[in-house]
């Protein structure tokens, strides 16, 4: 592998690694925060790519806007989506056993996948890249490398130094950090829990789905692809840990590294490496590389 | 007292949780035939030193001895085995399991015979007698076919008590077994503890004091950690320190 | 004493024996389909309802099964089952074994996840291997069978053997659960920490209950093979995975017989749902319906069909007192089947 090849792998494992990032974040934070393990979280993701497929000519044709009005629209209805999926249906499985919310979102799997086929079909689509991002950026006077894969890559790191931000500085993260180790003193102390939790619920499914949309240009947009990222987010959060933001950054950069590469070097096993991976650190540390934080 | 009577040591054992410091050089004996309880307020550590001497959470300096062997790094199951029973402050019995199934369940981890899958275990003779055996001794000879979600309170103490029993251990590690008991149901625990007093040795955590100063041979006081005071209930009793720290004297 | 659940059983089993003499073609076959899948779903019974080992890879354990059956399987002549069937049982348990040992260094939610992630990864190799055929999968040429006296080529015959199968793994599972080693596997199941308090270690008992799982899934996976004479890697889906996990739900967690239940319910849900007859158009959406129901089912019945009677019961005697209905005790009946 030459040097110019080595380059681009490694821009191409940062941006895949960055984007599983966005979504394992969101998975292994409600995992961590209200102890919910969502087998639909990958259907968010799907839910996202479809929406850049279908929302665009919508969004064109009534306000005009382009590319990134699409993905503001998008995000607004996410969260509002998110916001009312949490009350609807999620804030019924926080008491349950981890079983009972296995089966439960595997039927909402299930259904999301239906209503999005009846919806707008089980089709295999493209979605272009606005213009403005568009085409190749010459870095150094060696290779030339996709404008919109370093914006992908942008996107997520300003998403991760966003969420971290809000974690660590402001009152808001403060109060989520403290319920997912002590809810009932979180209570207790007159925040209102069921709140907090339908926020935080609403922004995981929100950055999943602005994932998924972000994505669609580069991964395009097909009907397994809720389930094949779902399974790969299981895989950083078992590695990284659970409910460590931390360990899902790891984890998923680790991941994408050994995906990226793996399928440039061994083609015929670059599905089964990322498994191969995760047995031997299980083997070395069964609760994932970090603790929760 | 002969060294070979004590049957449980433990040295110099102390536990770091990242930068707290949960136990700081507890030193304890358990010899045959005596009671040594274990007092202190909570967040003493009380229930830190037992999962260490019971094996549950390994110590991050000091050592374990059971019956003369060095058994700092044998697992919990391995101890158990050996001769170490243990009993929690919360019900760790099956509730959907009837009394007698609770002891014989515990009874056949000195049986296990897991190859055997075409016997049914109930007709285990080794393991039936046992458990026979100890839900009698801890008072449970008449509620033998009851489900164990259906006891009083005090009954799944004493069913606590009863799985204690079942492998026969020699030393027994009781977590306040007299919480949550009335004034009669304490007299008979009591009762079970002075019997089970002559052939073990037992270490007893307890809140409970009237229980404590009658029940003990000898008494070891915790704070914050560490060890204030340890010896006779005269000794305790009049001790300065333990007055002041725990007894609530000024 | 009660027997009502062993005469349940025995009735269940007396159906099935004469079965054949009622049905159609159709029938026989679907009939056939439904008692491997029984079989699929007592072997995950034994880790989740025993055991309270939450798997969520058991399909990779039936694809090894099944992929052993037809690979296995010489090209030119029938092979024997009297070799096949074990090998096919000996590879999937091999593989359990080798999840096992790493699963179970993990608990709780992370046990669910990396028991799907392995069973992903055997999905992956005959998917993208040539080992397995890729996405086209293989054909089995030639249905095993034993010398001239058993020919799983004819369906009735086929039929008989997997009742006869379903009828031995059935027997078997209740000899273990009422064994010492049941006993303890359902200690594990309640308070493995008293378990290992009382002396056992329980590590090898898991690993011991999740080889025998696997083996029985690579037992289902083996006549899976026979009676459509194709494997792909789909049987290896996760899905298939979600798909037994809900059958053993939905029939009634701890119960042996929770399990022939849930696979003859869950396969006449499928029926219905896909059912063009009812729902015409809409029919190719099945997974809707199937979707709902799952929820529903995990939502309103909380100790799946068996518990049922008991619900209604419940609900009858509460009408009667003038009382709120009782849940009734905890599940996990003492060497219930």
């Amino acid at each position: 592998m030459d040097l110019t090849t080595f380059l681009i792998q490694c821009l191409n494992s940062l941006q895949y690694g960055l984007l599983l990032f966005l979504v394992a974040s969101g998975l292994t934070l409600i995992f961590g925060i209200m102890g919910v393990i969502n087998l639909a979280h990958g259907s968010f993701y799907m839910v996202g790519a479809y929406l850049a497929f279908s929302l665009a000519p919508v969004v064109g044709a009534t306000i005009g806007g382009g590319f990134f009005a699409t993905l503001l629209v998008g995000v607004v209805l996410a969260v509002l989506f998110g916001y009312f999926l949490e009350w609807a249906f999620f804030s019924f499985l926080y008491e349950r056993e981890h079983l009972q919310q296995v089966l439960m979102t595997y039927g909402l799997i299930l259904v999301f996948e239906e209503v999005r086929s009846l919806l707008v079909g089980d089709d295999v689509h493209g979605v272009a890249p606005p213009d403005l991002l568009n085409g190749s950026i010459a870095l150094g006077d060696m290779m030339t490398y996709p404008v919109y894969r370093l914006f992908i890559s942008g996107v997520c790191l300003a998403l991760a130094l966003g969420m971290y931000f809000v974690f660590t500085r402001t009152r808001l993260g403060m109060m989520i950090r403290a319920g997912s180790t002590n809810r009932e003193m979180v209570q207790s102390l007159g925040i209102d829990v069921k709140f907090l939790y339908r926020v935080v619920f609403a922004a995981g499914v929100a950055i999943a789905v602005l994932a998924g949309m972000v994505a669609a240009p580069v991964s395009s947009v097909y009907p397994g692809m809720g389930s094949t990222v779902l399974i790969i987010c299981f895989v950083v959060v078992v590695i990284g840990g659970i409910g460590s933001i931390r360990g899902a950054l790891f984890a998923s950069l680790l991941i994408g590294f050994v995906d990226t590469f793996g399928k440039v070097m061994l083609p015929s096993a670059a599905g089964v490496l990322v498994y191969v991976l995760m047995a031997l650190i299980l083997l070395w540390k069964p609760d994932g590389l970090f603790k929760a934080g | 007292m002969a060294d070979t009577d004590i049957l449980l040591r433990g040295k110099n054992i102390s536990r770091r949780w990242g930068g707290l410091l949960a136990l700081n050089d507890v030193s304890i004996d358990v010899a045959r035939g005596t009671v040594h309880a274990v007092i202190g307020t909570n967040g003493a550590g009380k229930s830190t030193l037992v999962n260490i001497l019971s094996g549950e959470i390994p110590s991050s300096a000091g050592s374990v001895e059971l019956l003369g062997q060095d058994v700092t790094h044998w697992t919990q199951p391995r101890r158990a085995r050996a001769g170490l029973g243990r009993s929690y402050q919360r019900n760790t019995i099956y509730p959907s399991f009837t009394v007698l199934e609770n002891c014989r369940l515990a009874a056949q981890a000195a049986a296990q015979k897991p190859w055997a899958f075409w016997q049914d275990a109930r007709r285990c003779a080794v393991s039936s007698a046992a458990a026979m055996a100890s839900a009698e001794r801890a008072g449970l000879a008449d509620v033998l076919e009851r489900e164990a979600g259906l006891l009083s309170h005090g009954q799944k103490r004493q069913l606590e008590i009863a799985m204690c029993l079942a492998t026969a251990p020699q030393v027994l590690l009781l977590d306040e077994p007299l919480a949550g008991m009335g004034a009669e149901e304490t007299e008979r625990m009591l009762a079970l503890l002075e019997s089970l007093k002559a052939t073990h040795a037992i270490l007893l955590i307890e809140h409970d004091m009237d229980a404590v100063f009658r029940v003990a041979d000898s008494i070891t006081v915790m704070v914050n950690g560490g060890v204030i005071a340890t010896g006779s209930p005269d000794f305790v009793r009049n001790s300065a320190e333990v007055r002041v720290a725990y007894l609530g004297e000024h | 004493m009660n027997y009502s659940k062993q005469i349940f059983v025995a009735l269940a089993f007396l159906a099935l024996a004469v079965f054949p003499s009622m049905s159609g073609q159709y029938g026989l076959d679907l009939a056939t389909k439904i008692m491997v899948f029984a079989i699929f779903a007592l072997s995950l019974e034994l880790l989740v309802g025993t055991t309270g080992l939450v798997c969520f890879g058991q399909a990779a354990f039936l694809g090894i099964g099944a992929y052993s059956a037809v690979l296995l399987s010489p090209s030119d002549q029938a092979g024997s089952v009297l070799w096949l069937l074990p090998a096919a049982m000996l590879l999937a348990g091999g593989y359990a074994l080798a999840v096992g040992a790493l699963s179970l260094r993990t608990k709780g939610v992370y046990f669910i996840m990396v028991t799907l992630a392995f069973a992903q990864m055997a999905y992956y190799v005959v998917h993208d291997t040539p080992l397995g055929g890729g996405t086209d999968g293989i054909y089995l040429l030639m249905k095993p069978g034993v010398g001239d006296w058993l020919d799983l080529e004819q369906p009735l015959v086929l039929y008989r053997f997997t009742l006869a199968c379903l009828l031995a793994t059935f027997a078997f599972l209740a000899l273990l659960g009422r064994s010492r080693f049941g006993r303890a596997l359902a200690g594990i199941r309640v308070n493995e920490q008293r378990m290992r308090a009382t002396g056992f270690s329980t590590y090898p008992y898991k690993l011991a209950a999740f080889v025998i799982s696997g083996a029985l899934a690579g037992l289902a996976g083996f006549l899976f093979a026979v009676k459509d004479g194709f494997v792909n890697p789909e049987l290896m889906s996760w899905h298939v995975s979600g798909e037994v996990l809900i059958i053993v739900i939905l029939g009634g967690l701890g119960h042996l017989r929770g399990a022939l239940i849930g696979a003859f319910a869950f396969a006449l849900l499928q029926e219905f749902f896909k059912s063009e007859a009812i729902f015409g158009e809409f029919a190719k959406h099945w997974h809707l319906g199937l979707g709902f129901t799952i929820i529903a089912s995990v939502a309103l019945l909380p100790r799946g069909l068996v518990g049922v009677p008991g619900q209604i019961a419940a609900r009858l005697r509460g009408a009667a007192l003038g009382a709120p209905a009782d849940a009734g005790p905890a599940g996990g009946n003492h060497g219930g089947h």
